[in-house]
């Protein structure tokens, strides 16, 4: 196949992967502009996310709880409920993390604060390693067929269309949440100026938690969307995405989710289709490139404001 | 005494790597502990070094090997110098787009850096030799060094056993003084820096950057300086490490043996204090050591035991960060801030 005729699937690949990196460039991108620092344990969340949702599925698979699959995708009622739960507990855990670690750090500054999201990822990834082996694991074994459209000359399975759907309404739920309400509006605010949201009587304790809870939530659902399409996952999926999502991130405009977004399915589609023309093995370094190119155009990022 | 040729092999082992790691954490204390730097690369620039020096000093490519390319071999200096130099430029054009920006953007882009190196390390098998990476680097004065203890054992054949094997081992026993003698070296010249005028700049940007800036100091150019300085030592860690081990392939600069380890040792031994970057390393490499024997006492497997000794690690930063974040020897003397 000539590489002209490949790009409309490398495309579709691209959004399906920019899809599960702007949910994971969400996350980053708020813990900045609200907690102000990078936190390099992000992608160990989205490990966690997928690791517990794995326990959960055959905690419920052994109980015999029915995962009767929903029309054409890979997975049913079981598998769905262990990733709404695995959703809430990577929250809890995380919740959890900040007040044992970040949250006595938040004086010290924000590269300390890095330095100990550093440690955080490493001890997340080796915790994941020690119960389930570096080896992979799988959601599910079985192939699902796609369905090809000719017209557009693309192929796309059941499940991606899933993971493509779920991206777009959680992005409508963060805007909306962040939009019209209250705790949107107050997490706004500290995002601009801290200091003065702390005087305008914002608790700025909720909203980093509620920064949490969002951040941590997109990201398990990231690690599981990206276990249903790559069928397994590793301890490493979050760490090895990690990369991508930052460059996404620092593309659209640090600080700003609307440019995570932006910028994670920019990263995803160029990555994906980069591989018409170079190895596979470098789409890491394709994402870091243009994140160099663009630092030097305009560090503020696409959408970023000027400092 | 059968014990004995181990014991010898593994102190020589454990010290040559702990003076190695003391080279790397010399160079990140230039950086972090002495301008305030974020580079969580390391791992990137002691392959770069590693590899460089390997290209420059060792073997031409030949059929067993995959390259095309390279294999001078020129003397040890030559790969030493060639190392520092390219992790130099490499660390130049990291820190032009980087440095003026926050410093989550340098940690952004050194991470980045050190991932493209380890990709080329894996695909450019013309350069590299791919996965497979680059054996029989050679050790310099082996030849010399080897040939005549072997030829003084040959000659004088009823040595007590302990003797025999000291000698034997002379070459390995040469190794460690030179990376003794590099990080000493090393010691002094970043010690003479540090106490310059050059050194109390860079001291000073850590303290509060936008004063120094407004004393009319070029804080961007002292800072791609430290960073660039910091890279070159960080490359003769590599240029050590790779002629030591004779043997270098991508698995050997992971992030957690190339950077995390490192930045736990300058950070347990005191960040901005030189004695301290040394400390630190043979402290925390010997409790990694320490922990290797102790793990193989555990019921768990050996990849549970790995984990097991990486969260170890990861639990003590937390620790030092929470409860003594200036480290076992702080800098002694802190300057005033404006603020």
């Amino acid at each position: 196949m000539t590489t002209l005729a490949r790009i409309p699937q490398l495309l579709v690949y691209g959004i399906i992967s920019g899809s599960i990196l702007s949910l994971g460039g969400i996350g980053v991108s708020l813990t900045y502009s609200i907690l102000g620092f990078s936190n390099f344990a992000h992608g160990d969340f989205m490990a966690l996310g997928a690791y517990i949702a794995l326990g959960l599925f055959t905690l419920f698979t052994g109980l015999g709880i029915p995962n009767t699959r929903f029309g054409p995708l890979s997975f049913g009622f079981g598998f769905t409920v262990a990733f709404i739960l695995a959703i809430a507990l990577t929250a809890i855990a995380v919740i959890l993390i900040d007040r044992l670690l970040f949250r006595r750090l938040r004086r010290s500054g924000p590269i300390i604060l890095m330095m100990s999201s550093i440690g955080v990822a490493l001890g997340l990834r080796n915790i994941l390693q020690f119960f389930w082996s570096p080896q992979p694991h799988y959601y599910t074994q079985m192939i699902q067929r796609a369905v090809s459209l000719p017209a557009l000359g693309i192929r796309i399975k059941p499940d991606e269309v899933f993971i493509i759907a779920t991206a777009i309404v959680l992005v409508v739920l963060v805007h909306s949440f962040m939009r019209y309400t209250k705790m949107g509006k107050a997490m706004r605010a500290v995002a601009d100026n801290a200091t003065l949201a702390q005087v305008t009587g914002i608790n700025t304790d909720r909203v980093i938690i509620w920064t949490w809870v969002i951040a941590a939530g997109l990201a398990a659902t990231a690690g599981i969307l990206s276990g249903i399409e790559n069928k397994f996952i590793t301890p490493e999926l979050g760490w090895q995405m990690l990369l991508s999502i930052f460059a996404g991130v620092v593309l659209g405009g640090i600080g700003n989710p609307y440019g995570a977004i932006l910028g994670g399915m920019v990263i995803g589609i160029s990555e994906e289709v980069s591989t018409a023309f170079i190895s596979t093995g470098y789409k890491p370094a394709v994402a870091f490139v243009i994140m160099i190119i663009m630092l030097l155009v305009k560090p503020t990022g696409l959408l970023g404001r000027k400092n | 005494m059968e014990h004995f040729v181990g014991i010898i092999n593994y102190i020589i082992f454990f010290a040559v790597t702990a003076g190695t790691y003391g080279i790397l954490a010399l160079g990140l204390n230039i950086q972090w502990g002495n301008t305030g730097l974020f580079n969580i690369g390391i791992a990137g620039f002691y392959a770069l070094g590693a590899y460089t020096s390997a290209l420059i000093s060792g073997l031409p490519p030949s059929a067993w090997e995959g390259r095309t390319f390279g294999g001078f071999q020129l003397p040890f200096i030559f790969g030493l110098l060639g190392a520092a130099i390219v992790c130099g430029v490499v660390a130049l054009l990291i820190g032009m787009p980087t440095l003026r920006l926050r410093a989550d953007y340098l940690a952004i882009a050194t991470i980045g850096i050190a991932e493209t190196i380890r990709l080329v390390l894996n695909n450019e098998s013309w350069l590299t030799n791919g996965v497979w990476g680059f054996q029989q680097i050679p050790s310099p004065l082996y030849k010399t060094i080897h040939g005549a203890s072997s030829a003084y054992l040959h000659s004088h054949p009823n040595l007590p056993i302990w003797i025999h094997d000291l000698i034997a081992k002379s070459y390995d026993w040469f190794y460690l003084a030179l990376v003794l003698v590099v990080l000493f070296i090393l010691y002094l010249i970043m010690e003479r820096l540090v106490h310059s005028p050059w050194g109390r700049v860079i001291r000073a940007i850590r303290e509060d950057e936008d004063a120094t800036a407004m004393l009319g100091k070029n804080t961007f150019s002292f800072k791609i300086q430290a960073l660039i300085l910091g890279a070159m030592i960080m490359g003769i860690g590599g240029s050590m490490y790779a002629h030591y081990a004779r043997f270098i392939s991508p698995i050997s600069f992971k992030p957690l043996y190339g950077t995390f380890i490192i930045w736990v040792m300058l950070i347990l031994g005191g960040s901005g204090n030189n004695k301290g970057a040394i400390l630190g390393s043979f402290v925390v490499w010997g409790i990694w050591a320490g922990t290797d024997f102790l793990t193989k006492y555990l019921p768990f497997s050996a990849t549970q035991s790995a984990s097991l000794r990486v969260i170890l690690i990861a639990v003590s930063l937390e620790v030092i960060l929470l409860w003594r974040p200036q480290g076992l020897l702080p800098p002694k003397k802190q300057l005033f801030t404006l603020k």
